[in-house]
C-alpha cells in the first residue's frame, strides 16, 4: 500500500503545481506529472509478484502480468503526447498575443 | 533485492524530481528536471514487468522535452520572478494535505501490491496465443481484442495534432488583415 500512496503523493504534487503556480509552462509540467502517476498507478495494480512480462514462449509456464492496463496505459501515453503539443501551441500563441505567460496577467481573454 | 525495495527508490527519485521540476525558477532547467521523473517512470515500467511500456515512455519523454525547450527556450529567456501568493499556497498544501490523508482510507480497500484481481486477463492470458497468434498478449490486446480503443486512441491524437497546427498557422490570419 505504501507504494500506491507514494504515487498518489506523486499526483498531488501535480495537483499543487497546476493550482498554485502562476507560470503556464510550469502548469503544462505540472499537468504531465499528473499524467505519469496515473500511469504508472495503473501499472502498479496490474503487477502480480513473481511473474514475467506477458510475452508467451515455448514450453514456459509461469504467471504473467495483467496485460490489459499495459495496453490502456500504451494509450494515454500517446495521447499525453497529443495533449502535450496542443497545449504547448496555445501557450506559444497566448504568449503571442498577451507578451507574457503569467496567467495573472492575461486579463482580455475575450480577445 | 526484491522489485519492491526498487519502486521506492525510483518513485522517492521521482517525487523529489517532480518537487524540484515545480521548484526552479529557470524554465530551460525545470524542463530538464521532468526528464528526471519521465525516465524514472520508464524504469520503473522494466521493473514491473512492462517493457513495451518502457520503451513507449522513454521515446515520449525525449519527444516532449525537445517539444518543450524547442517551444520554450527563446521565448521566456527573460526570467520573470514570480513572486507567489502566500496565503493562496498555504491553503492549497493544507487542502492537499488533507486529500492525502483521507485516501488512506481509500487505498486501504484496495489489492495488496502483487496479488491483483486478473479475471478478463486469465482468458487473454491463456488463450490469446491460440486466437490471435501474437507472442506479445499486448499486442494482441491492442490490435486484436480491442482495436477499437486504438482507433479512439489514433482519433485523439490526429485531432489534436490538427488543433495544435491550426492554432500555429499564420497564413490564414494575414490574409484577413490585409
Amino acid at each position: 500500500m505504501t507504494l500506491y500512496l507514494m504515487c498518489f503523493f506523486l499526483f498531488l504534487v501535480g495537483v499543487y503545481g497546476a493550482i498554485t503556480k502562476r507560470d503556464l509552462i510550469k502548469i503544462i509540467l505540472a499537468i504531465g506529472i499528473m499524467g505519469y502517476s496515473v500511469n504508472l498507478f495503473l501499472v502498479l495494480i496490474a503487477y502480480r509478484s513473481g511473474a514475467l512480462a506477458p510475452i508467451l514462449k515455448e514450453g514456459i509456464s509461469v504467471p504473467m502480468v495483467d496485460p490489459i492496463p499495459q495496453a490502456l496505459v500504451l494509450t494515454s501515453i500517446v495521447i499525453e503526447l497529443g495533449i502535450t503539443a496542443l497545449m504547448a501551441a496555445l501557450a506559444i500563441r497566448i504568449y503571442e498575443k498577451y507578451d507574457t505567460l503569467d496567467i495573472t496577467k492575461i486579463r482580455r481573454l475575450k480577445g | 533485492m526484491p522489485v519492491d525495495v526498487w519502486l521506492y527508490f525510483i518513485l522517492s527519485i521521482m517525487i523529489i524530481g517532480s518537487i524540484a521540476c515545480l521548484e526552479i525558477k529557470n524554465i530551460l532547467s525545470s524542463i530538464i528536471t521532468i526528464g528526471i521523473v519521465g525516465l524514472g517512470l520508464s524504469i520503473a515500467f522494466l521493473f514491473l514487468g512492462a517493457p513495451d511500456l518502457a520503451l513507449v515512455q522513454f521515446v515520449f519523454e525525449i519527444l516532449c522535452m525537445i517539444i518543450l525547450i524547442r517551444a520554450f527556450s527563446k521565448r521566456s529567456l527573460k526570467i520573470t520572478a514570480l513572486k507567489r501568493d502566500i496565503p493562496e499556497t498555504v491553503i492549497a498544501i493544507v487542502i492537499l494535505v488533507s486529500i492525502f490523508v483521507l485516501s488512506i482510507f481509500a487505498f486501504k480497500d484496495l489489492p495488496s501490491f502483487g496479488q491483483p484481481i486478473v479475471r478478463v486477463a486469465e482468458k487473454y492470458l491463456t488463450q490469446a496465443g491460440v486466437e490471435t497468434g501474437a507472442q506479445n498478449i499486448v499486442t494482441s490486446v491492442i490490435l486484436n481484442y480491442r482495436i477499437y480503443d486504438t482507433l479512439g486512441e489514433l482519433t485523439v491524437l490526429f485531432t489534436a495534432i490538427l488543433g495544435a497546427l491550426t492554432v500555429l498557422r499564420k497564413i490564414g490570419r494575414k490574409k484577413r488583415n490585409a
